[in-house]
């Protein structure tokens, strides 16, 4: 059996359900943002993978380089909130900052 | 297929670092040895990405993600936390349930990518890419391109004055 696009899929796939895992289960900001980083990832292999075997051309290349690119902003951004968070309460345990529950 | 005949061996070499370290960034106890476990998840994507005939994408991921983003993640486990105790840093609640969530999610999915008859072409042979990913960001992808431009400023910005001391706290 030739591997192929199912093949990078399932590898997607798995990639995109540990994330969310890891999204939903950490409580270290930091984790988080590591499970937001799988699942980009695994959008990335999607779009190169269907970009190769199913729609040719460079469209998947251009919007996986943009998805690299928001993950950058947006890895910048969350580390400088994780470090506003961690000055104001001196941890980064999300279930300590609770400040704004009603 | 324009396939050598190792491209399988190498496929499953990347696929299996690729999803188990995804697996040591979902399960790892301590947040140092999960940051360590991206890294071997972004640069198994990158080599996937090379399969997948993508060298500049490749390319970036390894210059952006592991040289940039990892680091950065890096600094800021080392920036909040006491170096003594990471024993259990990366405490994980809910996981029953949230395994539940993600085997009927999962399941929903996998069956979606078994039974969808994907329009599929006979992959080229491989070529250099940079010049139509140059091409169509500066024809089609002129607007998003120039936003994104924008949205790194934007996020630059941002980042400088969220984590940097305010002056009133100084001062009282």
């Amino acid at each position: 059996m030739t591997v192929g696009l199912t093949h990078f899929l399932t590898v997607s796939l798995l990639v995109f359900l540990m994330g969310v895992y890891c999204v939903l289960t950490r409580r270290n900001a930091i984790g988080i943002l590591m499970g937001v980083e799988l699942i980009l990832n695994s959008a990335n292999i999607n779009y190169l993978a269907f970009s190769r075997y199913s729609a040719g051309g460079y469209d998947g290349q251009v919007f996986a380089l943009f998805v690299i690119m928001l993950a950058a902003a947006e890895a910048a951004i969350g580390l400088a909130i994780v470090l506003g968070i961690y000055q104001t309460f001196h941890t980064i345990d999300v279930e300590a900052t609770e400040t704004l529950r009603g | 297929m324009t396939e050598f005949s190792f491209f399988p061996i190498v496929f499953y070499l990347l696929a299996a670092v690729t999803v188990g370290s995804a697996a040591g960034v979902a399960f790892s106890n301590n947040i140092v040895y999960s940051a360590f476990s991206l890294m071997g998840t972004l640069l198994g994507a990158a080599g996937l990405f090379v399969l997948l005939a993508a060298d500049f994408v490749a390319v970036i991921q390894v210059l952006i993600y592991v040289g940039g983003i990892l680091v950065l993640m890096l600094f800021a486990v080392m920036l909040t936390h006491r170096v003594a105790d990471v024993r259990i840093s990366n405490r994980a609640i809910g996981r029953l349930p949230t395994l539940l969530v993600i085997a009927v999610v999962g399941a929903l999915m996998g069956r979606a990518l078994a039974t969808s008859n994907w329009h599929q072409v006979d992959p080229a042979v491989p070529t250099p890419t940079t010049y139509g990913i140059g091409d169509g960001l500066l024809t089609s992808y002129v607007l998003p391109f120039e936003l994104a431009s924008v949205v790194l400023l934007a996020a630059l910005i941002g980042a400088v004055v969220l984590s940097r001391k305010e002056l009133k706290d100084e001062s009282a």
